[in-house]
């Protein structure tokens, strides 16, 4: 039996996408079996991230409304032949599925994968509760911004109310430079003011840019975000991995242990 | 105050901690700024049957204050600060 995990903010324009598709292609390169789903009916983008756009035939909504059967709407990864993509509709919106609905499609797909990742919409409202009806564990994605920190922590008291418990946190784009000086919160500031446990720190990397153009998440090659990446879909299996030194210079990697 | 205090200046990080620790106490406890201003009023109708305030000194906020048990936890806490002028004794 697999694990269904959420991929939420609150806020746009975070990562949550990014970190999803990463997520999935690190945890394939670990040689499990996952299914990327991708929850944002309507605005759908995992699909480009992952560079699968030219593949899609079935979505989500036509295996909820059973016009396929859900193995047919399954779509293959280039590299990772563990790795899947269940895409959303362009064309509807929130409301074409329910949460329980939802639940139902997360349980077929845990009793197949070991790892089913849900790509959730910003907001709180439809998309987000379809997104969390079938989770068993959620990770919340932000930049250390008081908007984005502020939406974290309203997700949190969310996802706690709806028996999620202790959901971990990604602290995306951070720029060592700017914490340095004093100019930007760090993840450790973060995690004092959501009191939440950190899985991952994530430094802004333009290699991010380019990985997206290109569609293939970068996850697990020589960059920092890279290697970031990798580190927390290892701690995602249970690996107890220290925290990057972001400020480590490109290419030269030092490792310090936290605490 | 040090002569090394005038140069530094409170960096922006801190400026957001502090006012994303302020913004999430209301936000935790939900409480809209009419709400605020009704918890606001009552107090000092309360207080003024029994002395005279000084309406412009009064300060009330949530804030957040550590637990009792010193586990380096918080709870949001009403902090009100109300200067009084003078203490009406006729009250019965």
């Amino acid at each position: 039996m697999g694990e269904v995990i959420v991929i939420t903010s609150g806020k746009g324009g975070v990562g949550k996408t990014t970190t999803t598709a990463n997520l999935g292609t690190g945890l394939a390169k670990l040689n499990k079996k996952v299914v990327l789903v991708d929850t944002d009916i309507g605005l759908r983008n995992l699909d480009v991230v992952m560079g699968l756009e030219n593949r899609i035939v079935y979505t989500l909504v036509d295996v909820v409304e059973e016009n396929c059967k859900l193995k047919q709407a399954l779509i293959r990864d280039k590299k990772y032949e563990n790795l899947f993509l269940l895409p959303a509709a362009q064309t509807r919106d929130k409301t074409s599925v329910t949460p329980e609905q939802m639940k139902k499609l997360t349980d077929e797909l845990k009793a197949e994968f070991d790892y089913v990742i849900l790509d959730c919409p910003a907001g709180i409202e439809q998309g987000f509760k379809n997104a969390i009806a079938g989770a068993d564990r959620a990770l919340v994605v932000t930049t250390p911004e008081v908007s984005a920190v502020r939406d974290a922590d309203r997700i949190i008291g969310l996802l706690e109310a709806n028996e999620i418990k202790n959901p971990q946190l990604v602290v995306n784009r951070l720029r060592p430079d700017m914490i340095k000086r004093g100019d930007m919160m760090s993840a450790d500031d973060v995690v004092d003011i959501l009191a939440v446990e950190l899985i991952g720190q994530v430094p802004d990397d333009e290699n991010i840019v380019v990985a997206t153009n290109n569609g293939e998440p970068l996850v697990g090659d020589n960059s920092l975000a890279g290697q970031a990446y990798m580190n927390i879909c290892r701690r995602v299996t249970g690996e107890a991995v220290p925290f990057l030194d972001l400020e480590a210079r490109k290419g030269l990697f030092s490792w310090f242990k936290k605490k | 105050m040090k002569i090394t205090d005038i140069f530094k200046k409170k960096s922006s990080s801190d400026v957001a901690k502090d006012r994303l620790k302020l913004v999430l106490v209301s936000d935790r406890a939900s409480c809209s700024p009419e709400i605020m201003q009704k918890i606001r009023s009552d107090i000092i109708e309360v207080l003024s049957k029994y002395a005279e305030i000084d309406m412009d000194g009064i300060d009330i906020n949530f804030t957040q204050m550590d637990t009792e048990d010193n586990s380096g936890k918080t709870v949001p806490a009403l902090y009100a600060n109300i200067p009084i002028k003078n203490i009406n004794h006729s009250v019965k």
